[in-house]
């Protein structure tokens, strides 16, 4: 026959452990579950995004009524116990008396009310549980006054969620900066300026004198004489250990119910979990301790050995957009040394505190990354002077591994700690996933990692990919744009299987679900229709970024840059002369040389576009597109005509290739380059495509980078002649604007498809390649114009003038 | 009392386009949807000056080229994010044509003075 446990409590500690119970001998106890609430278990971690109005209650219910069905748990919610009589071993509730073997006590905590004046006024609220937060959502309303005391996790929590539901909301801190017990000064500092840049008052060394209000709260006024009206004034200053019913029941208590490592208290069929309990002079309130707790009482239940040793505790503060973490011990001292990185620009703050060469304490603002990493350094005590140089970029750099974030999770020791609620570490996820669990659902059904707070999702995502490697498939790709819910590879494949000639087509065929798509996907539909139907399809100008529409770059005050085409790198100075009237003629206020080796015209107004443009085109000059997705630029050096290294005519091919391939459009910006020998003055090994010539030849490299990163070109082939460097280079931009995602580089592109898929169809299959070059030969038949003489013409012109001027009419 | 002038041709702007209209107070911008309604709206985007008139019209708004703030034709207000607004005028197309509410400009004068 089972025996019988009675639990006291039905929150996330006495949740979690009943769970462990379950899955360790399902028949071994019969279990009576009382719960105050008239409910059952749910995530109180998430109650923030319930008062901020991004999840429901629904969405954070742990245990249903199906569960507790499922494991026979008898459930009395709404119940509450008013005596444990130990002689007896009963317990007393309103319907009577219930028989105990064991007995599990998780009362948990209760909110700390502070007593002043008008703390008992209609309208005064704590923040504990689902009534609690319901009672805020009530309260809360566009333009209605809050003020939240106490600047602690919760209370920010609250202040956050209630400014989202539109009230204006203050926040009272009795300490000099927020969260004292997470965080240091600077990191308060930083998250004071954050919430106040999000129109938060924050007030810190305000101790509360009185709440003011009749029968329902008004304000409240603090002892320096400051007022703050207040509609609703949420209590946030910490809790307290809800222990009467085991003190009365002469169970030994001090601030909380005394534990052993065991977690039994003073009697031995009496044990606790959760905020309810002290343990080596420590109580918690965080959730991952709980959750440790609640493993070593199931372990107990069930007979076997387990010790709970106490927990270092780590923090984030879950407000949407502000990342902060904290673990371990800050605070200054003697023989403390600390490391601390900052970029103010960008509100990062980083500060590592050290003991001899170990972590004991971080905060993190910012950039909250690599927390876990820190985190479990610090708990593992490893001695860090081996990468003390790099330490504070985290193991991204660690020992000089490359800069990859899966490296990063891939140098991860199976006992570094992923998910931080639930104490998850690497191991028993990667085990998880050789047993079956091959996505992020079924990893967090089995372990639990980022199934509380979520933050740890998209590290639990990277151990899958890593364990998995290609077996992974990335969790729903983003879609293009709010427009659609498929992604841009699905969008391009269907635009060709189904045939999809036109814009509407597409939005149709493809389900969108806009009338007329948005800033974000029609240009890159633009793209993908023209460069797919290039003889049925028509461009559409208004599908297209301004800088493509007007054929020019619009500038931060509205004007416009115009850059005339230097075939590689060479003018003349005719050219120059017409550049220079240009520039005198439109009042150009700045002339800038680009890296790309040409002219730029900054500042023209748009009414003097097509003008400026007709001048230029009469001395010879057509566009540079430097405002497109496009050819830009061949950069070359001067070669054989006059280096003394050159081994080749660079200036010539690289002409060769510029008068080939401008006009095309392609699904981002590329820019080439023609070195004359490996001295490489054209910095040809960092561009989308680059060739160096040599003696014997030339060497092609494609997919290098120079922009928001920095990469080295990869080798696609090594050819004799400039005809076969032309037709390899024409391939590769044809394979390229055939297959990559709008806005995609070749680099990034290159990085997704490999590159020996790429040399497979440009190099190696020469039908292929034949092929890839008709297709481009096919587009450049439409598309290789100049658009500043369409745009110069008489017809066009009136498109950049205003429709009326009303300048004297509306002033009459 | 409205005092409605005439602009020019709705043709004049292609669908899911925009012109704009000069004023002693700067720019008005006159956007045509792809359903050929007819909106105005300041020119000026309130972030950062940005050209609305420049932007990419879907629906019944349109993005400002500079940092894609997103405008609503009928309330003027920025959805989304970000929080700013611009100026609506009243605006029509009779036959073909559209017709601005001269008095409302002049009152922007007025406010821009």
């Amino acid at each position: 026959m089972a025996e019988k446990l009675v639990v006291i409590g039905a929150g996330m500690a006495s949740g979690r452990m009943l769970e462990h119970l379950c899955e360790g001998d399902p028949d071994r106890y019969s279990v009576t579950l009382f719960g105050e609430e008239p409910r059952g278990n749910y995530n109180r971690i998430m109650l923030s995004p319930v008062l901020s109005g991004e999840k429901t209650y629904e969405e954070i219910v742990t245990h249903d009524a199906d569960w507790y069905a499922a494991n026979r748990v008898d459930c009395r919610f709404g119940e509450a116990v008013t005596r444990i009589d130990r002689d007896r071993k009963v317990v007393v509730s309103a319907s009577g008396e219930t028989p105990y073997d064991k007995l599990l006590i998780a009362t948990g905590s209760s909110p700390f009310v502070i007593p002043v004046p008008g703390s008992k006024l209609d309208g005064v609220v704590t923040y504990r549980d689902l009534d609690d937060t319901n009672a805020m959502i009530a309260a809360a309303g566009s333009g209605r006054k809050a003020v939240v005391i106490g600047g602690g996790l919760l209370g920010l929590e609250a202040a956050a969620g209630l400014q989202a539901r539109g009230m204006d909301v203050t926040v009272l801190h009795l300490m000099g900066h927020l969260m004292e017990r997470q965080l240091d000064e600077a990191a308060g500092y930083l998250l004071k300026a954050e919430l106040e840049r999000r129109a938060i008052r924050v007030h810190v060394l305000a101790n509360t004198h009185e709440i003011q209000g009749k029968d329902r709260v008004t304000g409240v006024r603090l002892d320096d004489g400051t007022v703050y009206p207040a509609d609703i004034v949420v209590m946030a200053v910490g809790i307290r250990p809800n222990v009467e019913l085991a003190k009365s029941a002469g169970l030994a208590c001090g601030r909380g119910l005394h534990v052993d490592d065991a977690m039994v208290t003073s009697d031995a069929d009496i044990l606790a979990v959760g905020e309810c309990v002290e343990h080596g002079g420590t109580c918690y309130g965080l959730v991952a301790p709980l959750y440790d707790m609640a493993r070593v009482a199931a372990q107990t239940l069930l007979g076997q050995d387990a010790a709970y040793r106490g927990s270092i505790t780590s923090t984030k503060l879950k407000v949407t957009g502000i990342d902060l973490f904290s673990g371990g011990d800050f605070s200054d001292g003697e023989g403390r040394e600390e490391i601390v990185y900052r970029d103010p620009g960008a509100g990062v703050y980083k500060r590592l505190v050290l003991v001899q060469n170990r972590i004991v304490g971080i905060v993190l603002y910012g950039d909250t990354a690599d927390g876990g990493w820190f985190f479990g350094l610090l708990k593992d005590g490893t001695d860090i002077s081996d990468m003390r140089d790099t330490l504070i970029f985290g193991p991204a750099y660690a020992g000089g591994s490359p800069l990859d974030p899966m490296a990063a999770v891939a140098a991860l020791p199976d006992d570094a700690e992923i998910c931080g609620c639930n104490g998850v570490c690497k191991g028993t996820i990667v085990q998880a996933i050789g047993a079956g669990a091959t996505d992020l659902d079924a990893v967090r059904t089995v372990t639990k990692a980022s199934g509380s707070c979520g933050t740890c999702t998209g590290l639990v995502e990277q151990v899958l990919a890593l364990t998995l490697g290609d077996a992974f498939q990335a969790p729903a790709a983003r879609p293009v744009c709010g427009c659609t819910d498929l992604t841009h590879e699905e969008v391009r494949r269907l635009i060709k299987s189904q045939d999809l000639k036109t814009m509407p087509a597409v939005m149709q065929a493809c389900g969108w679900k806009t009338s007329c798509g948005c800033h974000i996907c029609r240009p890159a539909l633009n793209y993908y229709l023209l460069s797919d139907w290039p003889l049925e399809y028509r461009d559409d100008p208004q599908s297209r970024f301004v800088n493509e529409r007007h054929h020019a770059n619009i500038q931060k005050d509205g004007t416009f840059s115009v850059v005339p085409r230097m075939w590689g790198g060479i003018t003349t100075p005719d050219e120059l002369r017409a550049i220079a009237d240009a520039a005198d003629k439109y009042s150009v206020p700045t002339v800038k040389v680009t890296g790309g080796q040409r002219i730029d015209l900054l500042g023209v107004r748009k009414e003097d576009l097509p003008g400026m443009w007709a001048d230029l085109n009469a001395a010879g000059l057509v566009s540079g597109h430097a405002y497109a997705k496009g050819l830009r630029t061949v950069k070359t050096c001067v070669g054989t005509d006059h280096c003394r290294f050159g081994t080749q005519d660079s200036t010539g091919l690289g002409i060769k290739i510029e008068r080939r391939l401008w006009g095309s459009w392609t699904p981002h910006k590329v820019k080439m380059a023609v070195s004359g020998c490996p001295r490489n003055c054209a910095e040809a090994t960092c561009k989308d495509v680059g060739v160096i010539c040599v003696d014997s030849g030339f060497e092609i490299g494609v997919a290098g980078a120079a922009g928001m990163d920095v990469k080295a070109t990869e080798p696609l082939a090594k050819v004799a002649t400039e005809e076969e460097a032309m037709e390899l280079i024409v391939a590769f931009v044809q394979l390229y604007r055939e297959n990559a995602k709008y806005l995609d580089r070749p680099y990034k592109w290159v990085a997704k498809v490999g590159m020996d898929w790429v040399r497979e169809r440009v190099v190696e299959d020469a039908e292929n390649r034949a092929d890839l070059v008709r297709r481009f030969d096919l587009s450049q038949s439409v598309y290789q114009k100049d658009p500043w003489a369409e745009h110069a013409a008489p017809r066009m012109r009136p498109s950049y003038r205003p429709l009326a001027d009303l300048t004297l009419e509306a002033a009459e | 009392m409205s005092e409605w002038i005439d602009i020019g041709e709705m043709d004049a702007i292609p669908r899911r386009g925009a012109r704009v209209v000069k004023t002693a107070a700067g720019c008005v911008a006159i956007f045509r949807t792809e359903a050929d309604e007819v909106f105005a709206l300041d020119d000026r985007c309130p972030h950062k000056g940005g050209p609305l008139s420049d932007g990419i019209v879907h629906g019944k708004s349109v993005t400002c080229p500079l940092h894609n703030w997103v405008f609503d034709f009928d309330t003027g207000r920025c959805t989304g994010p970000d929080e700013g607004a611009v100026a609506v005028y009243p605006v029509r197309v009779e036959n073909g044509r559209i017709l601005i509410d001269a008095a409302r400009l002049r009152a922007r004068i007025g406010e821009a003075a």
